[in-house]
């Protein structure tokens, strides 16, 4: 009796008893769809998070230098230096000095606008572009030039899209506008990505009256964030011969911490989650062991015939294993669907286009797990079928 | 040639509490090939132990069962199965077909035990089918039979292994006279054709049907000789019985 028909019976058995059946699978169901969204939703939000890095700048060290007081600093020669010194691990550096000056247009006010002075290679650092005009130069941090880039925002909604050229003013005084961003935001929005003003980051550190303590610099390798971010501890450390005047953070160590720390509890999730596969596969235990109850008397028809322990067996485990499968691919099925309708969830009560993916090799061990709860907790009930007796067995009504 | 059954001194003991029952007590006799035997007696005289041990559902506790000259008591469970399968044919007082199964289906289920062939294993069940007169019921449940129907798919089940043995319990205890005749005439058939058949039977009137009659009391064999001889219908421990045939 080969393993097909063994099935074939199998299935013919769990479709004459379909609600039960259904009862039956509804533990692996829920259990395989849970699991399934739990590790999509996992998924998304590590892309999510992942893509919102990049768009900051994952491959990036931020160095903030609070100085010791003392007459030793480290200034902006220092830095360009240190990246200079090390071109196989550091390749960009700008200084960033956040301006807290409101900026005006006329005599509007621009109150969520983020104004940053920053070098000449920061657009790249941050993979901007220029639509318009030009972006900031070596000449205009060298002459400290009252010149300034702006986002799309701005362009648009006070210059009617045409901003080069024009002047606004920052804490009283006037920048020409030189170039404008293209858009990087989604959508256009006050206070967004796109409403921003960069100047060079001398004029902005004049503006201020402080001194340059924050740079970003851009590795060559990302997966030695953690090698070059101790390089550039190590020189600073030699400049104040002490290593609490600076921080560096890696970007890309801060996103492998979160991504880790994601993964365990996605992780702590989908095992909360595949509780209740080990129930709905008790479940189909304790229905089998019915089965095997009410089936007794066949059970000794068989063997009566000539069915051997192991048809026996086979014809029970395949029973259970085959009750799970089709559990396990209904659960699947229910899985992508509410892994769509989450996304979709997401997408209009977030506002975020995080979509929950499944991938395919959590499915697979998903159809893997069910299957092998069909076979392990079908193996009891079957060893008790295989060994009834075959006289009580006939007699058994 | 060597008997197709044998039973050298055969027992069966049971442990009931603190007695020993001796379902079977020292019993021996020959069956060969194409005999059609009954084997008679009331409940509780050993006749469904006798059919458990012929039937390879149970070995006995001492003596030694030889069918087709080999010792079945020495042999390992999936070893008796293969021998029910491939050496006996059943036939039971509860037809015990399996309800979720078609007419064919059923008849086909020992053949699917022995491996064969699908193609092959159809033909076979079919063929069956057609000796005890239902190739028109093939694609019937078994509940949608009468209870003689029901009965010849169990005999063609039988049959379709082409089994050695035909043993069949009781097979008309749950019928009406005249249905029990058409398969008590079946079986007649089935051994004209050379087919060895045991009945087991607590029904005299039953066991005429066959050649030889077994008749067993207490676990012991008290009569082993023609059907139709006048001792063989009698009850040999029951004095008015004998009381009564004397005079």
């Amino acid at each position: 009796m080969s393993l097909l028909e063994t099935a074939q019976m199998a299935i013919q058995n769990i479709f004459s008893s379909k609600m039960r059946s259904f009862l039956t699978m509804l533990g692996i169901i829920i259990g395989i769809a849970s699991v399934m969204v739990i590790i999509g939703l996992g998924n998304g939000m590590e892309v999510y998070m992942t893509e919102q890095f990049q768009a900051i700048g994952a491959n990036t060290l931020e160095v903030s230098i609070m100085g010791r007081g003392s007459s030793r600093n480290a200034d902006e020669e220092d830095l360009y230096r240190i990246v200079a010194d090390h071109p196989e691990d550091l390749s960009l550096i700008s200084p960033t000095v956040s301006v807290r000056s409101t900026a005006k247009v006329g005599t509007e006010t621009l109150l969520f606008t983020s104004t940053t002075g920053v070098g000449e290679d920061y657009f790249t650092i941050k993979q901007y572009t220029i639509a318009q005009g030009r972006g900031l130069q070596y000449i205009d941090m060298d002459k400290r030039l009252h010149v300034c880039v702006v986002g799309q925002y701005i362009a648009d909604e006070y210059y009617n899209g045409d901003a080069v050229g024009q002047s606004i003013r920052v804490g009283g005084t006037k920048y020409e506008i030189v170039g404008v961003m293209s858009q990087e935001g989604d959508t256009l929005e006050e206070g967004g990505t796109d409403d921003v003003i960069f100047l060079p980051y001398t004029t902005a550190a004049r503006l201020t009256g402080t001194e340059v303590t924050n740079y970003t610099i851009t590795v060559v390798d990302e997966s030695r964030a953690t090698e070059c971010r101790e390089l550039v501890e190590d020189e600073l450390t030699e400049i104040f011969g002490s290593d609490s005047a600076f921080t560096v953070i890696s970007m890309t160590e801060i996103l492998n911490m979160m991504t880790e720390m994601l993964n365990v509890m996605i992780t702590i999730l989908a095992a909360i989650a595949a509780i209740s596969l080990v129930v709905g596969g008790i479940g189909i235990m304790n229905i089998m062991l019915v089965s095997v109850t009410e089936r007794t008397r066949e059970i000794g028809i068989r063997k009566a015939l000539g069915a051997k322990e192991r048809s026996i067996m086979a014809q029970f485990v395949v029973e259970a294993a085959v009750t799970s499968a089709i559990g396990g691919a209904i659960g699947i099925a229910a899985g992508y669907a509410f892994s769509s309708l989450a996304s979709s969830l997401i997408v209009t009560l977030l506002d975020t286009n995080m979509s929950v993916t499944p991938t395919a090799s959590s499915i697979a061990l998903a159809f893997g797990i069910s299957a092998a709860i069909g076979i392990l907790f079908g193996y009891l009930p079957a060893k008790k079928a295989a060994q009834l007796n075959p006289i009580d067995a006939l007699r058994y009504e | 040639m060597s008997a197709l059954i044998e039973f050298q001194k055969v027992c069966k003991y049971y442990q009931m509490g603190d007695t020993v029952v001796k379902a079977a007590d020292h019993i021996s006799f020959q069956i060969q090939k194409g005999e059609f035997v009954a084997i008679v007696g009331k409940s509780g005289s050993g006749k469904s132990t006798c059919m458990n041990i012929i039937g390879c559902l149970d070995v006995p506790t001492s003596g030694t069962y030889l069918l087709g000259g080999n010792d079945v008591g020495s042999l390992s469970k999936n070893d008796l199965a293969e021998i029910r399968n491939k050496m006996l044919g059943f036939i039971f007082q509860q037809y015990n077909l399996l309800p979720k199964l078609t007419v064919l289906e059923n008849v086909e289920v020992p053949l699917m035990y022995a491996g064969v062939p699908k193609p092959e294993r159809r033909q076979r069940a079919l063929d069956a089918l057609e000796v005890v007169g239902l190739a028109s019921k093939l694609k019937n449940m078994p509940n949608q039979l009468s209870g003689g129907q029901q009965q010849r798919v169990s005999i063609a089940r039988a049959l379709a292994g082409n089994p050695a043995v035909i043993l069949a319990d009781e097979p008309t205890g749950a019928l009406d006279s005249r249905t029990s005749r058409e398969v008590l005439g079946m079986l007649q058939n089935l051994h004209s054709q050379g087919h060895t058949v045991v009945l087991i039977t607590h029904d005299n009137s039953i066991a005429v049907t066959a050649q030889r009659i077994i008749r067993l009391e207490d676990g012991q064999v008290v009569y082993d000789g023609d059907a139709h001889a006048p001792e063989a219908v009698v009850s040999h421990n029951d004095p008015w019985l004998e009381r009564g045939s004397a005079s």
